[in-house]
C-alpha cells in the first residue's frame, strides 16, 4: 500500500480504494481479517482518523464489517459487489474519459472502433 | 473543558513583541502541527506553556488549571525541547531513573524497550551522544510518560530517515492505544502532513490560521493557464501567491473551488501542506495587483 499525498484525491479514499482493490483480487479473502487502523497508520504514517474514513466508506458499501472486538473482516459477497459498482462506473470512468481524448485530438468514430478491435486482438494474440 | 486553553497571551523581549496577543486552544485528543516560520514564535509560546518562562500578559490554563506555578498540572503536560537542559554528569539510564521520581507516569520499561529499538546506549552521558542520539534520547522520555499533553519542539532534529520513520510508528502506535494530545512543531511539514489532524499557523507572534488539516488542503489550490485568463478567474478570490513561467501564469488561491467551464484552458491543481505554508507566510501581507501588472507582462514564449 502507498498514498500519495500530491494527487487531487483525498488521501482517505486513496486508502478505501487500495483496500479494495486488494480485496478485489483477493489478497485478503472474503471472511477474512483486514489490516486494522493501528497497523496501516503505523506503516504509512497517517493519522488514524484519516484510516478509519477510508475503511467506513467500505463499511457503507457493504464491502467490509466490524466484529466487535476482533476487527474490520471482509463481507461475503465484496468481490462481487465491487466488480458490479466498477462495471457500472465503466462508461463514466473509461469511454466518456476516451471519447472526450479522442475529440481533442480530432479522431472519428470509426478511428476509435479500428483501435478498440485492434486491443483486443493483441489481447488475444499477446505475441 | 480538556484543553491547553490560550488566552491572550503578550510576551515582549525589549522591542520586540514575540506574542501579540495570542488566544487559541489545543483540544484533548488530537495531533496538531504546531507550525511557523523561524522566529515566529513558536518556541516562546511552548515555553510560556511548558511553565518555563513567564508572559507579560494573558493566561494558559490545562483542563481548566491555571498552568504559571502550578504543580497540579505538573503529571498533565510535558514538553520535548529543543534545548538541551540535562545534567551532563549523568548517564542515560540515571536521567531515566531520574525522570521516574519526577514524574509518577513515566514507564520505564517503556522507555528502555525504546531506547532498544533506537539502538540508543544507556551507559553513555547525555553530552556524549550525537545530535541524532540526544534527539533521540529525549523523544523517548517524551514516548514513555503518560500524560494527556505532549508538545515535541522539533523532534525528528539530526535523525535518520529510519529513525525518523520508526518516531512516527511509534507515536501513532501509542497515539492508537492512548488518545491524548500531541502537538508536532516542527519544519518538516511534508513528513507530519498525514499525521496532524489540525493545523496551528503562527506567523509575526500571531496566530494566522487554526483548521483542520483536511479542509486547509481542500481550499488550498493552484490555478495555471495563460495570464489573462488566470487574473479573470482570480478578480474576486483570496491570491496568497504567484507564479510565471513565460506566458504560463499560476496563481495560489485559498477559499472555495469554482468548476472551471468545460473548454476552460485553465488547470486547477492541489496545493500540498508545505506549499501553502510557504505561500502563506511569505510576507504577511499580500496585496494581489489588479491587471495592471498583467498589461506589462511581455510573454516569452
Amino acid at each position: 500500500m502507498h498514498v500519495n499525498p500530491d494527487l487531487d484525491k483525498p488521501i482517505f479514499i486513496q486508502i478505501a480504494e487500495q483496500l479494495e482493490d486488494s480485496i478485489f483480487t483477493k489478497v485478503f479473502p472474503e471472511e477474512t481479517k483486514i489490516p486494522s487502523t493501528n497497523e496501516i497508520s503505523a506503516l504509512l504514517s497517517i493519522n488514524p482518523h484519516t484510516v478509519l474514513k477510508g475503511m467506513n466508506l467500505l463499511v457503507d458499501e457493504e464491502i467490509i464489517y466490524k466484529k466487535r472486538g476482533l476487527g474490520m473482516f471482509v463481507k461475503e459477497g465484496a468481490v462481487e459487489r465491487i466488480r458490479k459498482k466498477r462495471q457500472s462506473q465503466f462508461y463514466s470512468q473509461y469511454i466518456a474519459a476516451l471519447i472526450r481524448e479522442a475529440s481533442k485530438l480530432q479522431m472519428t468514430k470509426k478511428e476509435i472502433i479500428l483501435l478498440i478491435e485492434r486491443g483486443f486482438e493483441d489481447e488475444s494474440d499477446p505475441d | 473543558m480538556k484543553a491547553i486553553q490560550i488566552k491572550n497571551i503578550t510576551k515582549r523581549y525589549g522591542r520586540v513583541t514575540a506574542l501579540d496577543h495570542v488566544s487559541f486552544s489545543f483540544e484533548h485528543g488530537r495531533i496538531y502541527g504546531f507550525l511557523g516560520r523561524n522566529g515566529a514564535g513558536k518556541t516562546t509560546l511552548i515555553n510560556i506553556i511548558a511553565n518555563r518562562i513567564f508572559a507579560d500578559e494573558g493566561e494558559v490554563l490545562i483542563d481548566g488549571l491555571p498552568a504559571r506555578e502550578n504543580m497540579e498540572v505538573h503529571e498533565k503536560i510535558y514538553c520535548m525541547s529543543e534545548k538541551d537542559l540535562y545534567d551532563s554528569s549523568l548517564k542515560i539510564k540515571e536521567i531515566f531513573k531520574w525522570t521516574s521520581r519526577f514524574y509518577d507516569h513515566f514507564q520505564i520499561d517503556k522507555a528502555y524497550e525504546i531506547a532498544e529499538k533506537f539502538s540508543l546506549d544507556t551507559e553513555k552521558r547525555f553530552p556524549a551522544l550525537s545530535k541524532g542520539q540526544q534527539s533521540i534520547f529525549k523523544l523517548t522520555v517524551a514516548l514513555a510518560l503518560d500524560v494527556p499533553y505532549v508538545i515535541f519542539d522539533e523532534p525528528v532534529l539530526g535523525l535518520d530517515a529510519n529513525h525518523r520513520e520508526l518516531f512516527y510508528q511509534l507515536l501513532l502506535q501509542d497515539y492508537e492505544e492512548h488518545q491524548r494530545t500531541i502537538i508536532l512543531a516542527t519544519h518538516l511539514i511534508e513528513e507530519v502532513a498525514n499525521i496532524i489532524e489540525e493545523v496551528v499557523l503562527i506567523d509575526n507572534g500571531k496566530i494566522l490560521l487554526q483548521e483542520a488539516a483536511e479542509d486547509l488542503l481542500e481550499r488550498g489550490y493552484c490555478v495555471s493557464g495563460p495570464a489573462d485568463k488566470v487574473l479573470d478567474y482570480c478578480h474576486d478570490k483570496n491570491v496568497i501567491g504567484q507564479e510565471e513561467l513565460g506566458a504560463l501564469k499560476l496563481a495560489y488561491i485559498l477559499g472555495p473551488r469554482e468548476e472551471l467551464p468545460e473548454n476552460s484552458p485553465l488547470q486547477i491543481s492541489n496545493m500540498n501542506l508545505q506549499k501553502l505554508f510557504v505561500k502563506l507566510t511569505e510576507n504577511s501581507e499580500i496585496n494581489f495587483p489588479a491587471s495592471e501588472e498583467a498589461g506589462n507582462q511581455a510573454p516569452i514564449l
